[in-house]
């Protein structure tokens, strides 16, 4: 079965914890984590309540796979109305904690109300407590690490906790786990701190069982691990070179967007890239990456371990970052870096380095800096508005000193904390905010890949990479190779990957094992743990039902097909370079047929045949 | 011919295949806090580590043992815990000087590596080779071999040849 079929229902405002048994239809319906989740806040909150307001709930969740042996089975995520984009939020995360929880024994904690005084969740098993958190309060995460682990003399402790930018109302705060992994996006940490959560530290000790069919669970976990092994993606790119694998393939072909958004290739990007992360720096001959690193469980292990040069400008006189910590990710050193204009691999290390120490999103923070820059540039922002900082566009200073600001939520740093929708509105330039449903693009342009332009515009979540990462067909030919620059049958690519996302995120395990397995691989690791009835088809269908359940939230939060939509730069303006000189997003002409495919209207809504075929309506 | 678990911290990874791998064979679960085998992490240094008991042939554990719970086990030379015996009073975790024989709080007596009987567990689940069984005669083989590699090479490249 691989649940363990009880939730933890923390209400914050009177302090009273409750436990209950998973629904045993919607676990059936859903699988778990993203779906389930979404299930339960959907029946338990209105979609058209203010994100931070006593009446928004949160939701941590595990998937059935969580905590088991299944590669990559430690993730868990975290979902309620997002503040930064009015819709619902859904931001995974990997690390240890999400394996911890289900080893403690619950599947999912739901937090709801607002706790008069700050607090923390502390759990050890069945022993669950609410403690005051005054002391840490104000402080960053990093910081509330130290003190959780001191406190409770534990150092096997899991983690998770929210920064000074989430207490401070900055939009698009994340929730840390593990010092350095991240439910990132949407501002999932603005939520929690509203409820005065500072953190969650989790100890675990029952172990993760329950399999259906231990031996058949065991047989396709070590199948599935030797396809990883494998295959030159998960095998060896990515533990080579993680995520980072990327910068210059994504440059060459001309998706890289450069100086927010107006160009679509970087002279810097190979500064920046996973290769050059590997090379010797000049100033003191050591590489920026000390390591690659794993989640839990996870056998292909991209996480980066880096370390800055100490004599580097941002980190002079500051010990404390001359250690290893979590490096940078693609999607991060291109917000950071090339969206910036700024290719200082060890600058974007730093602004990484705090963005994890006080949790918040260094994409939604990179591309909002990068709207500054614009805004700046074009003389819509003043030097006496931005507190005296130059932003222009190469300037690794301007970064480095955004981040301390939106770190501290000072100066400036207040308007930063926005997220570049409400920046660029405040400054009178709401056309150079390069947002959907108010959320910042990740690092595919969408002149250069047609098909991602059309999954950021229709993405639940506003633009987002991880909803349906067509880049894999597209440009990886993974499962197999669509042209890029092409609209044609992208409709039908990008519903396909959306789904079968939903379902993956679902189970516990991480996105990125697609690069290696189907469907084919996931299911049999499913079945030996839940049951025969998870196949291929049956995971499609729940996909599809998460997918339109999350939909029919955001058209009841009062979004409308007008925000199914990409910025007017990417439909207007021709990529300047690279292969796809000449070409606009070609995302209006796919939409129709988008929706036709997912059985909506032409106004974007799930038709009641749809509803009531995925289940969705009685 | 007896095998010995071979340790190479460069390759770990931090990912905790190996103590799932060991609960699951032991307790029935994946539970990494009932493994016989432990990863840590040093994450200002970037290092990840796992450690587990090295099969010492004249075993602290068992000569404290005032049960004589601790024996060796021929085929393998792995010492191991008989639980019937074992009465959980904890004095070979004292004796022992690695840390690697611990009491289980749930079974009420001590844990550690059996080597599986022959098959370790933590071996075959490893991802990167940062665990291995080898011939415990040639625990240094690999280090060897990557020094010898080295030495040739510094060989072939002296001035004088250049």
């Amino acid at each position: 079965m691989s649940w363990t079929g009880k939730l933890l229902r923390i209400n914050l405002t009177s302090g009273e914890i409750t436990t209950e048994a998973l629904n045993d239809q919607w676990k059936k319906d859903y699988l778990g984590s993203r779906g389930l989740a979404t299930k339960y806040l959907s029946e338990e909150i209105d979609p058209a309540c203010d994100p931070l307001s006593i009446e928004n709930k949160m939701i941590m969740a595990t998937g059935p796979l969580t905590g088991t042996m299944a590669a990559t089975g430690g993730r868990y995520v975290v979902v309620t109305k997002g503040p930064l984009t009015n819709c619902i939020a859904c931001s995974n995360s990997g690390g240890f904690i999400g394996a911890e929880m289900k080893s403690a024994g619950w599947d999912m904690i739901i937090f709801e109300g607002k706790s008069p005084e700050p607090v923390y969740l502390y759990i050890e098993n069945d022993k669950v407590e609410l403690l005051p958190a005054d002391e840490i309060w104000g402080t960053s995460v990093w910081n509330t690490d130290e003190w959780l682990h001191n406190k409770h003399q534990d150092p096997l402790l899991r983690i998770a906790a929210v920064g000074r930018p989430a207490e401070n109302g900055c939009l698009y705060a994340g929730i840390v786990n593990d010092l350095h992994r991240a439910a990132g996006r949407s501002g999932v940490g603005t939520v929690m701190a509203s409820k005065n959560l500072k953190a969650v530290a989790i100890r675990g000790t029952l172990g993760v069982g329950n399999l259906t069919d231990p031996e058949a669970f065991m047989k396709a976990v070590n199948e599935g691990k030797a396809v990883l092994a494998d295959n030159p993606v998960t095998g060896q790119g990515l533990p080579a070179y993680g995520t980072q694998v990327l910068m210059n393939v994504i440059n060459e072909i001309g998706a890289l967007p450069t100086n927010n958004m107006k160009d679509v290739q970087f002279d810097g990007a190979h500064a920046i890239s996973g290769e050059a992360m590997s090379e010797p720096r000049k100033s003191d001959g050591r590489p920026n990456l000390t390591t690659n690193a794993a989640c839990f469980g996870c056998t292909i292990a991209c996480g980066r371990i880096s370390t800055i040069d100490q004599g580097h400008f941002s980190v002079k006189n500051k010990a404390k970052y001359w250690g290893n910590s979590g490096g940078l990710e693609y999607e991060a050193a291109w917000a950071l870096g090339a969206d910036n204009g700024v290719d200082d691999l060890d600058a974007l290390t730093y602004v990484n380095f705090i963005c994890n120490e006080d949790g918040f999103d260094p994409i939604t923070f990179g591309a909002t800096v990068a709207a500054a820059m614009e805004m700046f540039e074009a003389g819509d922002l003043t030097l006496e508005q931005t507190g005296g900082i130059e932003f222009k566009f190469g300037s690794a200073e301007a970064l480095t000193q955004s981040v301390e600001l939106v770190a501290l939520g000072e100066g400036f740093g207040q308007d930063l904390a926005l997220g570049s929708k409400r920046l660029c509105e405040k400054y009178g330039r709401p056309e150079l905010s390069m947002t959907v449903k108010g959320q910042e693009f990740p690092a595919y342009d969408p002149r250069g890949i047609q098909g991602i332009g059309l999954n950021y515009a229709t993405s639940n979540r506003g633009a987002c990479h991880v909803r349906g990462y067509t880049v894999a067909s597209e440009v990886l030919g993974i499962p197999e190779k669509t042209d890029p620059l092409t609209a044609d049958g992208k409709p039908g690519l990008v519903k396909a990957f959306q789904d079968i996302t939903a379902s993956v995120d679902s189970s516990g395990l991480c996105l990125f094992t697609t690069f290696a397995w189907s469907l084919e691989n996931i299911a049999p690791q499913l079945q030996g743990a839940c049951g025969n009835e998870w196949t291929v088809d049956y995971l499609l269908e729940v996909g599809e039902r998460i997918w339109n359940m999350e939909r029919e939230f955001n058209l009841k939060a009062g979004i409308t097909s007008a925000d199914d939509t990409l910025p007017p730069r990417l439909r207007e303006e021709a990529a300047k370079t690279g292969p796809a000189k000449g070409m606009v997003s070609q995302v209006e002409a796919m939409m129709p047929e988008y929706y036709q495919l997912r059985g909506w209207s032409e106004d974007g809504k799930p038709t009641d045949a749809t509803l009531i075929r995925l289940g969705l309506k009685g | 011919m007896e095998k010995s678990l071979v340790i190479n911290p460069d390759n770990c990874t931090g990912c905790l295949q190996c103590e799932m791998a060991c609960s699951y064979e032991n307790e029935g679960v994946f539970n990494p806090s009932k493994s016989r085998i432990k990863v840590f992490t040093f994450h200002q240094e970037g290092r990840f580590v796992p450690y587990t008991c090295t099969q010492c042939a004249d075993a602290w554990c068992q000569q404290a043992c005032p049960v004589d719970a601790i024996s060796l086990n021929l085929v393998t030379g792995a010492k191991e815990v008989n639980e019937s015996s074992c009465v959980g009073c904890k004095v070979c975790t004292i004796s022992c000087p690695f840390g690697t024989i611990n009491y289980n709080q749930s079974s009420g007596k001590v844990i550690k590596c059996d080597l599986c009987g022959g098959d370790p567990k933590c071996a075959s689940a490893c991802p990167t080779q940062a665990i291995s069984y080898v011939d415990a005669d040639q625990t240094g083989l690999d280090k060897m071999r990557k020094w010898a590699t080295e030495t040739d090479h510094a060989s072939t490249n002296t001035p004088a040849n250049a």
